[in-house]
């Protein structure tokens, strides 16, 4: 492999684009599509959307809008919210989206990522794990964005996941989530430690140095959404990516 | 025109876009008289084994594609499980593939010293190209494409083989053997590389 992925990770709500701090108060940031051709443009590895409403409000995938972002994207893509059926997933695939996120789904009825794997295979089947540290310095799964408490440790979670069939993990640190300090490294070990699926480290990212924190500490990819979608302290809507080469230097 | 062969699998979407942005006519079809006028084929692919080449024999398209194939000679590109389905057998499944090509295909197989690389084999790589062929010219030095698998293919005879890639150990990742080529990758994901790879067979003179 030429390096690790580097994946923007946006987040949909009411059709816009949005990005949260802890995953609150989103700022709306733009059009889907017009960002899209512009990773694009930018040629990055990967773009994980994920609507971060579908499951709260009950509702399914917007395959609309989802048919229209595919359409302008000639890189890898993933989504996640609302999926429910293996139905949904099926839509998803066929409509060019080459990976399915599970969240609230993966806890609450598993076998769907069981029979999402054997249809499309485990490569195409990510759990997204959402992880809360607690004052004490426990780490809990939530879901529903963020919402509902689990009682899952991440590991042992993360194990299980990864035996129900799910391919990768997505794995969120919700306290880093918008605040570009780094990504939570202890909870990237433990959990790229207990498993074979690659791992993708999200949450906190808000320099290339950070990306290559996350790979040393076990991540096999590492996701981002402030530092590719926000420009300076006062957090201007600026779309960027780094370029090959700064990507290649930092992480090898 | 191209037809993208429809089967019910894979993304068709992406690539039909992709063969849009760099002006050739793409269709898909699963339909054998609009397979009969195709002037090539893209044999598209994601996902199981067994359950592409179910498919394929679901809508009855087994036999138009040998006969397009193998008799008339008419261009294929087969990517990723499409490539995979041109081979005799997978050890991912019990169905027997296609066998256009003089291969096999066989789960990635890593040393003990190898424990840090998963399967699937995910993300960007680069070829190495072992023998000049149109298809894989005026890539560049930077061309990089996305991959997602857990099997690859093995041919019996290294000729076919057109580029390797190296994960854990070279696999084949272009092949060529007559009027039947294959790439592991996803050519509708690889940006301006994939692009490229698809003008480059839209291109062929057969």
């Amino acid at each position: 492999m030429i390096r690790p992925r580097v994946i923007p990770c946006l987040l949909l709500k009411n059709g816009g684009l949005v990005k949260t701090v802890k995953f609150k108060d989103p700022k709306y940031l733009g059009d889907p599509i017009n960002i899209v051709r512009i990773f694009n443009d930018k040629e990055v590895d990967e773009l994980v959307f994920l609507d971060i409403t579908a499951t709260i409000e009950g509702r399914r995938p917007n395959f609309d809008l989802l048919g229209k972002i595919t359409s302008e994207c000639f890189m890898p893509l993933g989504y996640g919210g609302g999926i429910r059926e293996v139905d949904d997933v099926k839509k998803l695939l066929a409509m060019g989206i080459e990976k399915i996120v599970l969240n609230t789904s993966a806890v609450e009825s598993p076998s769907l990522i069981r029979a999402a794997a054997d249809y499309a295979g485990s490569q195409a089947v990510v759990v997204s794990i959402d992880v809360k540290k607690s004052l004490l310095g426990k780490y809990e799964v939530y879901t529903r964005s963020g919402k509902k408490a689990t009682g899952h440790d991440p590991v042992s979670f993360a194990v299980e996941m990864e035996k129900q069939g799910a391919g990768e993990l997505l794995l969120n640190s919700v306290d880093r989530d918008g605040t570009m300090q780094g990504y939570d490294l202890e909870l990237v070990r433990r959990v790229a430690d207990s498993v074979q699926v690659p791992v993708v480290a999200s949450g906190g990212a808000g320099n290339v140095q950070h990306l290559a924190e996350a790979i040393r500490a076990g991540a096999s990819a590492a996701a981002a959404g402030s530092m590719f979608v926000f420009q300076g302290p006062l957090r201007g809507v600026l779309i960027s990516y780094p370029a090959q080469e700064e990507l290649r230097r930092a992480i090898p | 025109m191209i037809i993208i062969v429809d089967y019910g699998v894979g993304n068709l979407g992406s690539i039909k876009n992709m063969f849009k942005k760099v002006g050739v006519k793409a269709e898909s079809s699963s339909d054998p008289a609009i397979l009969r006028d195709a002037e090539k084929l893209i044999l598209p692919g994601v996902g199981a084994f067994d359950a592409g080449m179910s498919k394929l024999k679901e809508r009855g398209l087994v036999g138009i594609l040998n006969e397009l194939v193998l008799e008339k000679k008419v261009p294929v590109l087969g990517h990723c499980l499409g490539m995979q389905l041109m081979t005799r057998r997978s050890e991912e499944g019990r169905e027997a593939g296609l066998g256009w090509i003089d291969a096999d295909t066989v789960r990635f197989k890593f040393e003990t010293d190898q424990a840090h690389l998963k399967i699937p084999h995910m993300g960007w790589n680069v070829l190495d190209i072992r023998r000049p062929h149109p298809l894989v010219s005026g890539l560049g030095t930077e061309a990089r494409f996305y991959f997602v698998h857990s099997y690859h293919i093995v041919c019996a005879d290294e000729v076919d083989v057109v580029a390797y890639t190296d994960y854990g150990y070279n696999f084949a990742s272009v092949v060529q053997k007559g009027n039947i080529v294959g790439a592991q990758f996803h050519p509708e994901k690889s940006h301006k590389f994939g692009m490229q790879l698809l003008r480059n067979f839209a291109e062929l003179v057969s």
